[in-house]
């Protein structure tokens, strides 16, 4: 979210044009810098550490069910790739269905009712998703990656949305595009990586296919089918993630004390 | 959908708003066609000297909110907040990331400046929706918070003299909301507040977090799309009305990161409660922010709320929208959402043979005191009783209060509840969010079984008043009121004519 990123220049607005219309103009469309330098440090939350549970003894499920969300970090823990099984969604998913309103008594910033949250994400599909996203009586979901349609995380602003997702142990989602505060609570909050796919990957992947994001190249990998897909520049979210979430990117600014 | 859209539905037209340097794009229909419809020709500059380029008065705000003269959309710009509100369901984690990041004892930036609002979870027995209340009670305690509508009587609403009930219609009620202000607050109806000429939107918890130790926010500037609704009111049509068609033309994702901006004679001609509603469901279309320009109607409601000095902010001839919608309002009909999104848009008429098992009047969307009135209106046109069960939950104190004083037009001095009760509705209940969104198991008219609901609430995504299977259609007061008497969805024409 640099401030130089104005539309005043009619060369970038123009390739805005010549590209695919998309209904939103989610940051990650009229970006323009690349944030995908290689040589910046990335500090984003390391997602897996979430997923990698301590042996917790007050925890009854089974700690290392599937969650694998692996995922390769440097060595000061930032995350440039991910690696695991997808679990599929369509379009206009809406925060109802991502955590349902019954279940947002639970505080996220309270550890205990934070992993509570886990275990409802995603509860509120239809039941004509077939596969459950979380296990009755677990915390944490085998899929750590979401592929999904358009408007993804639309109706209510709750953080409970994102933070379910990630404290069911998502590490990143890549759909066609975002909802606004859906978006910006992810970013905020450093629990999923929301990433943007340039086609409807969400017709090409299945439930279970096994993928890989590479932060670097802008990849999807299904390795179940074989196909790659482009995903989209993170945009102006980009510096706020790189910094770890708006509060160090202040800091870094120096708009709060550090 | 523009294109198409002037050709299939006489109702709107297009105006082609002539926009530079970034040219205006016509949104286009949404599951079908991405194509860019067209594109507009760049304006020339003009010819006497230097040129400020005219602003939205979105634009506007956030100029004068971070303190830069001039500003386009797609900057980002840290802005100054006047008033964050928070409430029991995102105020404990709000307050949970504040004190994590600036330390257990920081105080918040501005004791006057947070608005304190239990209204969601608040009569029901679980025990921790009544500990989110205590929370925020405490931290209200410890800040010295001004503004705190407290509850500690569950059993008797009345009982509490500082609570207020649904937060965005207390905003309004208590003079919190000003022309050419920034309100944020954790709740995606916060865009309701922008009915007053203000930048109204809302916010997680960690930016919630970070507004209540800083008083800043770092923002992107929001193009702005032009509905211009001209016409008479027709005496069938409300608000509901007006923003459901506008929904159903650009989907739920047709305004994503844009201000909606209403003006016109139809809108000129609304009352406050009325512009309420149609800038609340602004985020139900993906709105960042819905907002009206600020007029005398705005400003005899505010002369007796409050005393903080404003200063209104306009669109600027010369201001670029992204694109304008030109609404003949005198041509539209009742609608209502079917089932599962706000965008199924249909004619109430053609809904008629749809069996209904409740109706459901209240949250802030449609449980103002107007919104009451008007439903008051039909009941008693008809002198029937409802076919089916009929939950009133009024938005605030106020309200309530209002259902139980004020005479309805026509009505030889009754009051709504007489009225209600007279068409067997159930007793208007304690004011609260209520079944808008489900809650707790226990909470009042939530849909626990697969039943079809006339509601004059904001969604009807799948689940969202509770039971999955739950069918909500989306309607008016009206709307609500006439599909209540024959047990279908009804439009209210049929009472009213």
């Amino acid at each position: 979210m640099s401030t130089a990123a104005s539309l005043a220049n009619p060369t970038t607005f123009s390739s805005f044009l010549s590209s695919r219309l998309h209904r939103q103009q989610a940051p990650a469309s009229i970006s323009t810098f690349n944030v995908f330098n290689s040589t910046a440090q990335r500090s984003f939350k390391p997602l897996i550490s979430q997923s990698i549970l301590v042996p917790n003894p007050t925890v009854s499920c089974h700690a290392s069910v599937v969650a694998q969300a692996t995922s390769d970090s440097s060595p000061s823990g930032s995350a440039t790739s991910f690696h695991g099984a997808c679990y599929v969604v369509r379009d206009n998913i809406d925060t109802d269905q991502i955590i349902p309103a019954e279940y947002l008594t639970l505080v996220p910033s309270k550890p205990e009712e934070y992993k509570k949250l886990g275990s409802y994400a995603l509860i509120g599909l239809p039941e004509s998703y077939e596969t459950r996203f979380v296990e009755p009586g677990e915390y944490q979901s085998k899929y750590s990656i979401i592929i999904a349609g358009d408007n993804f995380g639309c109706g209510s602003s709750r953080e409970h949305a994102p933070v379910a997702l990630g404290a069911a142990g998502v590490a990143a989602v890549v759909a066609e595009s975002y909802a606004r505060i859906f978006f910006r609570n992810s970013v905020a909050t450093g629990e999923i990586y929301p990433l943007e796919s340039e086609v409807r990957v969400c017709d090409e992947c299945k439930t279970g296919d096994v993928v890989t994001i590479e932060l670097e190249k802008s990849l999807l990998i299904n390795h179940t089918t074989g196909k790659e897909y482009t995903l989209k520049p993170i945009g102006d979210a980009g510096p706020v993630i790189e910094a770890g979430g708006i509060f160090a990117y202040a800091r870094k600014a120096g708009m709060i004390p550090a | 959908m523009a294109a198409s859209s002037s050709l299939s539905s006489p109702f709107v037209s297009q105006k082609d708003a002539d926009v530079s340097p970034f040219s205006s794009i016509k949104i286009s229909q949404k599951k079908v066609s991405t194509k860019i419809v067209s594109v507009m020709a760049q304006r020339k500059p003009s010819a006497t000297g230097s040129v400020k380029m005219g602003m939205t008065m979105t634009e506007k705000i956030f100029s004068r909110a971070s303190e830069k003269s001039q500003l386009c959309p797609d900057e980002n710009v840290w802005v100054n907040v006047d008033v964050l509100m928070t409430h029991d369901v995102c105020g404990p984690g709000s307050i949970g990331i504040f004190k994590k990041e600036f330390g257990n004892d920081a105080k918040v930036w501005d004791r006057e400046k947070v608005v304190i609002i239990p209204d969601h979870y608040i009569f029901t027995t679980d025990e921790r929706a009544n500990r989110n209340v205590d929370v925020l009670r405490d931290f209200s305690h410890e800040q010295d918070i001004k503004y705190f509508y407290d509850i500690k009587d569950l059993s008797n609403f009345k009982a509490n003299p500082d609570y207020k009930g649904v937060c965005h219609v207390a905003l309004a009620q208590e003079g919190h909301c000003r022309p050419g202000e920034i309100l944020l607050g954790t709740d995606s109806h916060t865009c309701t507040a922008g009915a007053f000429g203000q930048f109204a939107t809302g916010i997680g918890n960690t930016d919630a977090g970070f507004v209540l130790g800083t008083g800043k926010l770092l923002l992107k500037v929001p193009p702005t799309i032009r509905f211009v609704l001209n016409g008479e009111m027709p005496d069938y049509l409300l608000a509901k009305d007006l923003i459901l068609q506008i929904i159903g033309e650009i989907s739920v994702s047709g305004a994503t990161y844009k201000a909606m901006e209403f003006v016109g004679s139809t809108i000129e001609s609304l009352t406050m409660e009325e512009r309420m509603t149609v800038c609340n469901m602004v985020i139900e279309a993906g709105g960042k922010n819905g907002i009206v320009p600020a007029d005398a109607t705005t400003f005899k409601y505010l002369e007796d709320k409050t005393s903080v000095p404003y200063e209104p902010v306009y669109s600027d001839d010369q201001a670029r929208f992204l694109a304008e919608y030109v609404i003949d309002v005198s041509k539209l009909e009742p609608l209502v959402a079917k089932p599962h999104s706000p965008d199924n848009r249909a004619l109430a008429r053609e809904c008629r043979d749809v069996k209904i098992d409740r109706v459901y009047i209240g949250s802030c969307t449609g449980g103002k005191t107007e919104d009451f009135l008007a439903a008051a209106k039909i009941f008693l046109a008809s002198g029937e009783k409802v076919k089916v069960p009929t939950f009133l939950v009024p938005a605030t104190q106020k309200v309530w209060l209002d259902i139980y004083t004020l005479p309805v037009p026509g009505s030889g001095g009754k009051t709504c509840s007489q009225i209600f009760e007279a068409a067997g509705c159930d007793t208007p209940t304690s004011p609260s969010c209520g079944a808008c969104l489900g809650g707790p198991k226990d909470t009042y008219a939530r849909i626990n079984e697969p039943q079809v609901c006339v509601s004059t609430t904001n969604r009807n995504f799948p689940g969202r008043m509770g039971h999955k299977d739950g069918q909500i259609y989306l309607a008016s007061p009206y709307t609500a009121a006439a599909s209540a008497l024959t047990g279908f969805v009804t439009d209210p024409r049929d009472f009213l004519r």
